[in-house]
């Protein structure tokens, strides 16, 4: 058991370090944003797991989170000049708060309900967005172009420092969902998952934990979000609040294996790379071959590896159910 | 009640029509198999842009197009079911979910692939104009579709209850494992089934063809309609899923027409949230 440990914490130390060095050495722009990018998502699949594959609320609504917290700093960066670093927080905050206003109606929801009544939610925000003139409906916002600095989370000249701080969020996130999992909470969360009714004779405040496990996971994407936003510096409802973002969010937590902590992550270190290049090398024509390909690559794993791959890294079966 | 007010009511119903359609065809997949199928709206497309293929070489209308386009979607429903959708019945629920969603993206891209994503129109269709009535207008190509939709909901009704094979199915929506036992090969349901489902969103897709815009995304917004369709319903339930679509076409036009129509799809989704919120197991489920 104490070995098992140890060589996960061997092989973690080592995995960070290469990931460290990597733009190091390599330094062309696009690996760099592939890497950038499968921070992103695997930090949404972690916060997604935390619902999804610990408290078994399957959402297809973490988009709704992601561009809240991406609305939520660059509207207050853009009108009253807050730091982008506490539009972050807040950000976070609006989305817990959001989070828990939808998922107490939803809190009887189960199994497929909840799945489609988090679409609804999802849609709600984005076509809400799309229409509220105060946050610039379809045309969106775009930052201010600020000084080049760590304070103003805004960097032109390298991609490195973006790649530094998300690799920072993912690593938090990790070591959030890690503490959850193995708390009393974790188990309270897979009591929920596994039966509601056993759960609340058990004594367990159903509708509270998974208040809070929403709440956590609500946080946790929104501060994506906001690093979207600074990176990208611009947003518009159909580039941070579309379906398609949800559902790659659930995918990468399925094909890492849902119920693992680093599960999602290796899920998007295979999946964002493997739809990036396919959109760089097929996409720009407008064919649809790279979604074609994407489509059937879903369809494949969820047929022949509908566990994910944790379980075949991981090797001794250790996978938390 | 004023002139526009009757005549947004008369939209509602004309759509919701086609929503009931659709949404019957996905709560038989969901009810005996118990999996979403997102690729529902997808079938919907394929139904559409057959009916459109046929006009265009053929000169067929869409009228005459349905019968193949049923057997058309049968046959892919059979396929799908067979090839993809048997193979995760007993994973994962998550794997269930997914798997469709993937279906769903390969055909509305393979239709951009072989279609390109252009938006095109039916253009002479043998039904098409208005009627007045009493200063509202009806559209005939819109009315036609609703008397379709609701021949082939009556007769979906009588297959369930009165033939063996529609209570084979219904039994087996009901308790699997008691179906099991009394002998009903339950597989065959579920490929009859999803088969069955998807030639009745093809139905939907070649009337809709006489009125509404042909594209590969054209799917996406039917598809989450009909979710929240047959959620609103109970899934499973038939009866349910043609109420809710005739509930769900009126909330949209009145909706729109009294607050804004860009909010009409976002007001559908907001009373699928109010109802499941009240009534978890959905208007007419158990």
């Amino acid at each position: 058991m104490r070995n098992y440990a140890a060589k996960q914490i061997v092989y973690g130390l080592v995995a960070l370090i290469l990931l460290l060095l990597f733009p190091l050495v390599i330094r062309q722009p696009f690996p760099q944003h592939v890497m950038i990018l499968v921070f992103m998502f695997g930090m949404m699949g972690v916060a997604w797991n935390i619902m999804g594959g610990y408290a078994g609320m399957f959402s297809f609504g973490q988009v709704a989170f992601f561009g809240v917290g991406a609305y939520t700093s660059t509207f207050l960066l853009l009108t009253y000049q807050v730091n982008p670093w506490i539009g972050l927080v807040l950000g976070g905050l609006v989305a817990a708060l959001l989070g828990a206003a939808i998922g107490y109606p939803c809190s009887n929801l189960r199994g497929h309900y909840f799945a489609i009544a988090s679409i609804a939610f999802g849609e709600i925000v984005r076509t809400h967005f799309n229409n509220w003139k105060l946050v610039g409906a379809a045309e969106g916002l775009s930052l201010p172009m600020m000084d080049e600095s760590f304070e103003n989370f805004m960097f032109h000249s390298s991609k490195l420092p973006y790649y530094y701080i998300m690799l920072a969020f993912l690593i938090l996130s990790v070591i959030v969902c890690y503490l959850v999992a193995t708390s009393k909470m974790g188990y309270y969360f897979r009591a929920i998952k596994e039966s509601h009714d056993v759960a609340k004779v058990l004594g367990v405040n159903v509708v509270r934990y998974r208040l809070i496990a929403i709440m956590i996971s609500a946080f946790l994407t929104a501060m994506v979000g906001t690093f979207y936003a600074q990176y990208i510096l611009y947003i518009d409802p159909e580039s941070v609040m579309i379906l398609p973002i949800s559902i790659q969010i659930v995918l990468i937590s399925m094909l890492g294996g849902a119920g693992s902590v680093m599960g999602p992550v290796i899920g998007a270190a295979i999946l964002m790379p493997v739809s990036e290049i396919t959109r760089v090398m097929l996409g720009h024509k407008g064919t649809g071959v790279d979604m074609m390909i994407y489509g059937a690559l879903i369809t494949i794993i969820s047929v022949y590896q509908p566990k994910g791959v944790w379980g075949l890294v991981s090797g001794n079966g250790k996978r938390a159910k | 009640m004023d002139e526009q007010l009757v005549q947004q009511l008369i939209n509602g119903l004309l759509i919701g029509f086609m929503y009931s359609l659709i949404a019957i065809g996905l709560t038989l997949i969901w009810g005996v198999m118990n999996i979403v199928n997102f690729a529902h709206g997808d079938f919907l497309m394929l139904g559409m842009f057959t009916s459109f293929w046929l006009y265009t070489l053929y000169g067929l209308d869409p009228l005459f197009s349905i019968p193949i386009v049923t057997i058309l979607l049968f046959v892919l429903g059979l396929l799908i079911y067979r090839f993809i959708v048997s193979k995760v019945m007993k994973g994962p629920m998550l794997a269930q979910l997914v798997v469709t969603f993937g279906v769903s993206i390969f055909l509305a891209n393979l239709a951009v692939f072989l279609w390109t994503p252009d938006f095109r129109l039916i253009e002479k269709p043998l039904l098409h104009g208005t009627w007045e009535l009493g200063g509202a207008k009806l559209s005939i190509p819109k009315f036609v579709a609703s008397i379709g939709s609701i021949i082939a909901s009556v007769f979906v009704f009588y297959f369930l209850k009165k033939t063996k094979m529609g209570k084979a199915i219904l039994a087996t929506e009901m308790d699997r494992e008691a179906a099991l036992l009394m002998g009903i090969n339950t597989d065959r349901i579920n490929s009859l089934s999803f088969a069955i489902g998807a030639a009745l969103v093809g139905i939907a897709g070649a009337f809709l063809s006489t009125y509404y815009y042909i594209y590969p995304q054209v799917g996406g917004i039917f598809g989450l309609i009909a979710f929240s369709t047959v959620a609103l319903g109970g899934f499973g339930s038939i009866e349910g899923a043609f109420i809710a679509g005739i509930i769900i076409g009126v909330a949209q036009t009145l909706g729109g027409y009294i607050f804004d129509p860009a909010y009409k799809f976002a007001i559908v989704f907001l009373i699928y949230l109010i109802v499941v919120w009240i009534r978890p197991q959905g208007l007419l489920g158990w």
